[in-house]
């Protein structure tokens, strides 16, 4: 269509963002900034337990307090809440159990939600809900997932088993792999448990029109599309009468990709009363009631010759799916299963992962939402290859990587990458990075025996994003597409709205869908109108997760805008009287070949159209266009990412000292936007290294539960990032885009890992488990060096 | 019931108030300024932060009851003579916020540092704004948009 001349395109410029003005002036919309007349308050109470049966829930107390409308116990509203649904059945005997909105026989997890009152404000809501007494006989509490594989204590004693499923994948031979190795590398990691926190804490309000049984339910979520299908499903509220809008949303990261208690909960309840309801987590709630990432324990295995060529990967999961399955609990590390070989050429590949229950709050998707797993995995066996057999960590990695020349590549996990360059983006990274001075002072230091030691991190990756070829999720049994939708619409006067089906909270889609539909209509960039997040204006949608909204969104959006320029073309060549062979389209103007002074803008046509005075018969008065894409392959963006950490051998302590990201995520729209994602995804990578894990004690009690004991890192704990790309445009969408949201959290976390190891390999250290607090680094060296030994036994 | 007298935001309210209602509760549902949003309960997150008698406060941990004869700022008051502040242009120009739940809090605290050191380095900067979390930014972008303003703030241009 390309009929944007280079110089004056939007596509590639880093222009501002339209969202900005509103947000800075704090003219915002966020959930819990909604009011409506008569909106009354919802308070759960929720289980100070980890595990134990419900044995009394009185809520006289609770009902008698100023303000208080009603209170309802699980069992009061057992047959209206029904079952949250898991919409990726893993495996066809996945033991899949019941998870009550509001639980009724048992509570399975510190904070799971068994009873809700409403109240006229927040406050009498807070105060009712401590009023509700609720008896408990405990049972064993479930955290250990080795201990949970022996099934002694089970997590839901009506399925006799904590192990949900058990996933296996084999690609080549790892076995004749592993026969003919020389060096056959055998390592655990620990994914640790982490939550989430996007700024924003969940709510969810939900406005009842009574006597048209209708419903608006505003909820801070990342899926107003798949949640109104999924409501519709849990409650019975026919899917029409239902509309669901994702207002401003503060940040999302996968914790606001689900169907939560609360949401079923609120909806039901406005449907009771007749009135708007409104919940509100606070923070520490949030802690215990939404979605927590990672949490897994990886054993590897690494085969190769005694020259540094991999053979083959073995790779055995276990995944902590908490004591439920939320909306695609099951399926995050699996998503990791394909990306394990990540940009290695090998000859076999095993991957098999169990999932365990425990009695934590659920698992499910966040940043990166198995790929990081799979990208810290291998990106730390690979360097401890390197060390094992003297090679340079950087020189292992040429010599099994896929080479540029050899794309399109298909891997041993049979995904096929498109296009890459491994090469171009290590070179620029290596460049930036200063590499060789560095090595050359971490020589130094070594040698000195400093107090202060250099360690150097690399971190390689590839990743799956730009979700999904829906016949790879019909073959994965996950239970939706992986399309979007985009339509376009020419208003009379010349301006253009944009509908998708993505559902931004924070990636800036208004602006860059508007340079993406601006250049290929020609119109400008302040009359492109984006809409979104509503189920009532953009009807259609699969929503924003997975770094898909550009790759498969924004591409539909153009797509549409051809499809508009196709209508146009034949009104603009009525409008002419020319053939519609001979109208060209340039620029947002429609000419006939050979006669420039023959010509209609865009918008002429626009107006031309809505006003059909002569049209022909047949010819629809419109040039609304619409496009459901559904993408042929996944997105493989990649990069090299190197660290440079200070260790203090004496305190543990770890500085970042530099910090060089080298990305290629193909064509890029907007740079300003992709430079701030890959900042926000370093950052959250490098704090699962150095400072975030969710712990829970022996009776399975958050002991991290509060804002002030989990390190979400604030600007002072972070380096100043050096960002740079390359641009090898994807050959599977015509605007050679691919995904950027999870990348810097992919790739960053074994960057920093790598380093602090790196810093104390000459040590005989060999790992240091996530976070590397000081403490932690402080262990890992008096282990290997036995110094200190009777301290560090004694602690 | 206490009773306040307070300047929100150039206007003046009288009301009755619970001991227990908190400032931030205050504005965003008696008076309606939803503008500073609650991030968290224990005073970690900052984003709530609000001027009061022109230093910055945590509206979460600062009671109703205790505002009674102060002038507060929210984000939603903070202008440069009808104009945008120099540190709102310098957040767009910069982009340095990507949901902007963070952002309201992320602008009164760096108003009130440049306030207090008109001239920081990108090391105060980020130490001045400890208090205030972002999950989206990764902060770099925040500590050039403060230098910037800082910048313009002092007569200059600002960075590019």
């Amino acid at each position: 269509m390309t009929e944007t001349t280079q110089d004056t395109a939007l596509v590639g410029r880093p222009m501002l963002r339209k969202e900005d003005a509103r947000l800075i002036a704090g003219q915002t919309r966020w959930t819990d900034s909604i009011t409506l007349p008569g909106l009354l308050h919802l308070a759960l109470v929720r289980s100070p337990v980890a595990h134990g049966r419900i044995t009394r829930v009185n809520l006289d107390a609770a009902r008698e307090l100023p303000g208080v409308v009603a209170a309802y116990s699980g069992a009061d509203l057992a047959a209206e809440l029904g079952t949250l649904p898991c919409a990726w059945p893993v495996t066809p005997d996945m033991v899949h159990p019941d998870h009550r909105p509001l639980a009724v026989d048992e509570v399975r997890h510190v904070g799971e939600a068994v009873a809700v009152v409403v109240a006229r404000d927040r406050y009498a809501a807070a105060d009712a809900a401590e009023a509700v007494e609720v008896d408990y006989d405990p049972l064993p509490a479930v955290t250990d997932m080795t201990e949970a594989l022996t099934d002694a204590a089970l997590v839901h004693s009506d399925k006799g088993t904590n192990t949900s499923f058990v996933w296996p994948f084999e690609g080549g031979d790892y076995d004749a792999a592993r026969a003919r190795a020389d060096v056959v590398l055998a390592r655990r990691y620990i994914q640790q448990r982490l939550i989430p926190n996007a700024m924003e804490p969940r709510a969810v309000v939900v406005e009842p029109i009574a006597a048209a049984g209708e419903f608006t339910v505003y909820s801070a979520t990342q899926i107003p599309h798949i949640l109104r299908l999924m409501l519709a499903l849990t409650t019975g509220v026919p899917e029409q009468k239902l509309r669901v809008v994702a207002p401003d949303v503060g940040g999302g990261f996968g914790s606001k990709l689900n169907v939560y208690a609360e949401e079923v909960i609120a909806l039901v309840v406005a449907r009771k009363l007749g009135r708007p309801v409104k919940w509100t987590e606070s923070r520490s709630e949030g802690y215990q009631a939404t979605i927590h990432g990672r949490d897994q324990i990886q054993d590897l295995e690494i085969a190769a010759t005694r020259d540094g060529r991999i053979l083959g990967l073995s790779v055995d999961l276990k995944a902590d799916m908490g004591a439920y399955l939320q909306l695609v609990t099951p399926g995050v590390p699996l998503l990791g299963a394909f990306m394990f070989n990540a940009i290695y050429k090998m000859e076999g590949y095993r991957f098999r992962c169990t999932g365990v229950f425990t009695t934590k709050t659920p698992t499910d998707a966040y940043r990166g939402a198995g790929r990081p797993e799979a990208t810290f995995g291998v990106e730390r066996i690979v360097t401890d290859l390197a060390h094992e057999l003297g090679m340079d960590p950087m020189e292992i990695r040429r010599k099994n990587w896929i080479t540029h020349e050899e794309f399109p590549y298909t891997t041993i996990a049979g995904l096929t990458y498109d296009s890459g360059n491994y090469e171009a983006a290590t070179d620029r990274a290596v460049e930036l990075f200063g590499y060789s001075e560095l090595r050359a002072e971490q020589a130094e230091r070594r040698q000195r025996g400093d107090r202060v030691q250099l360690g150097i991190g690399i971190s390689t990756f590839t990743e799956m994003c730009g979700l999904a070829p829906s016949r790879v999720l019909g073959s994965l049994a996950y239970g939706a597409g992986g399309w979007e939708a985009a339509s376009i619409r020419m208003l009379p006067s010349g301006k253009v709205e944009v509908v998708t089906g993505s559902s931004p909270h924070g990636q800036g889609h208004v602006t860059s869908w508007s340079q993406i539909a601006a250049d290929a209509l020609g119109v400008p960039f302040e009359d492109v109108h984006v809409i979104h997040g509503d189920t009532e204006s953009s009807p259609m949608g699969m929503d924003t997760y997975g770094s898909r909204s550009l790759v498969v969104g924004g591409v539909a959006v153009h797509l549409a805008a051809g499809k508009v320029i196709d209508k146009a073309r034949r009104v603009a060549a009525h409008l002419l009287e020319a053939a519609e062979g001979d109208v060209d389209f340039a620029d947002g103007v429609f000419s006939v070949k050979g006669s420039p002074e023959a010509r209609r803008t865009i918008q002429e046509v626009a107006l031309a159209t809505f006003a059909a005075h002569d049209f022909p018969e047949g010819m629809e008065p419109s040039l609304n266009s619409e496009v459901v894409l559904d993408p042929e392959n996944f997105s493989f963006p990649h990069g090299t990412h190197l660290c440079a950490v200070d260790v203090d051998t004496e305190t543990g302590a770890v500085s970042i000292r530099s910090y060089v990201a080298v990305d290629d995520v193909g064509k890029v729209v907007n740079p300003l936007i992709v430079e701030g994602q890959v900042h926000g995804g370093l950052a959250q990578g490098i704090a699962q290294a150095l400072y975030e894990e969710a712990v829970y004690d022996a009776d399975g009690n958050l002991s991290t539960g509060t804002m002030a004991d989990y390190l979400v890192p604030a600007a002072p704990d972070l380096p100043e990032f050096v960002t740079d790309r390359t641009e090898t445009p994807a050959t599977s969408n015509p605007l050679g885009v691919k995904g950027v949201g999870e990348a810097g959290t992919i790739a960053s976390t074994p960057a920093v890992v790598n380093a602090v190891v790196d810093a104390l390999r000459h040590l005989g250290v060999q790992d240091v488990p996530m976070p590397c607090s000081p403490e932690r680094v402080w262990r890992a060296i008096n282990a290997a060096t036995g110094q200190n030994s009777d301290e560090a036994g004694a602690r | 019931m206490a009773r306040i007298d307070v300047t929100v935001d150039g206007l003046r309210y009288v009301d009755d108030v619970e001991p227990r209602l908190l400032l931030v509760h205050y504005l965003r549902e008696r008076l309606g300024k939803v503008g500073t949003p609650i991030g968290c309960d224990t005073s970690n997150c900052g984003a709530c932060t609000v001027l009061m008698d022109g230093a910055s406060v945590k509206s979460c941990s600062v009671l109703a009851a205790q505002v009674d004869g102060a002038q507060i700022t929210t984000i939603e008051g903070l202008t440069d003579g009808g104009e945008p502040h120099p540190v709102q242009q310098a957040f767009h120009q910069h982009h340095a916020l990507q949901c902007g739940y963070c952002t309201p809090g992320m602008i009164m605290a760096s108003v009130d540092l440049l306030h207090e050191n008109p001239a920081p380095t990108d090391h105060e900067i980020r130490d001045g704004l400890e208090g205030n979390l972002c999950r989206c930014t990764g902060y770099q972008n925040i500590v050039r948009a403060v230098a910037s303003a800082a910048e313009v703030m002092r007569g200059g241009e600002g960075s590019a």
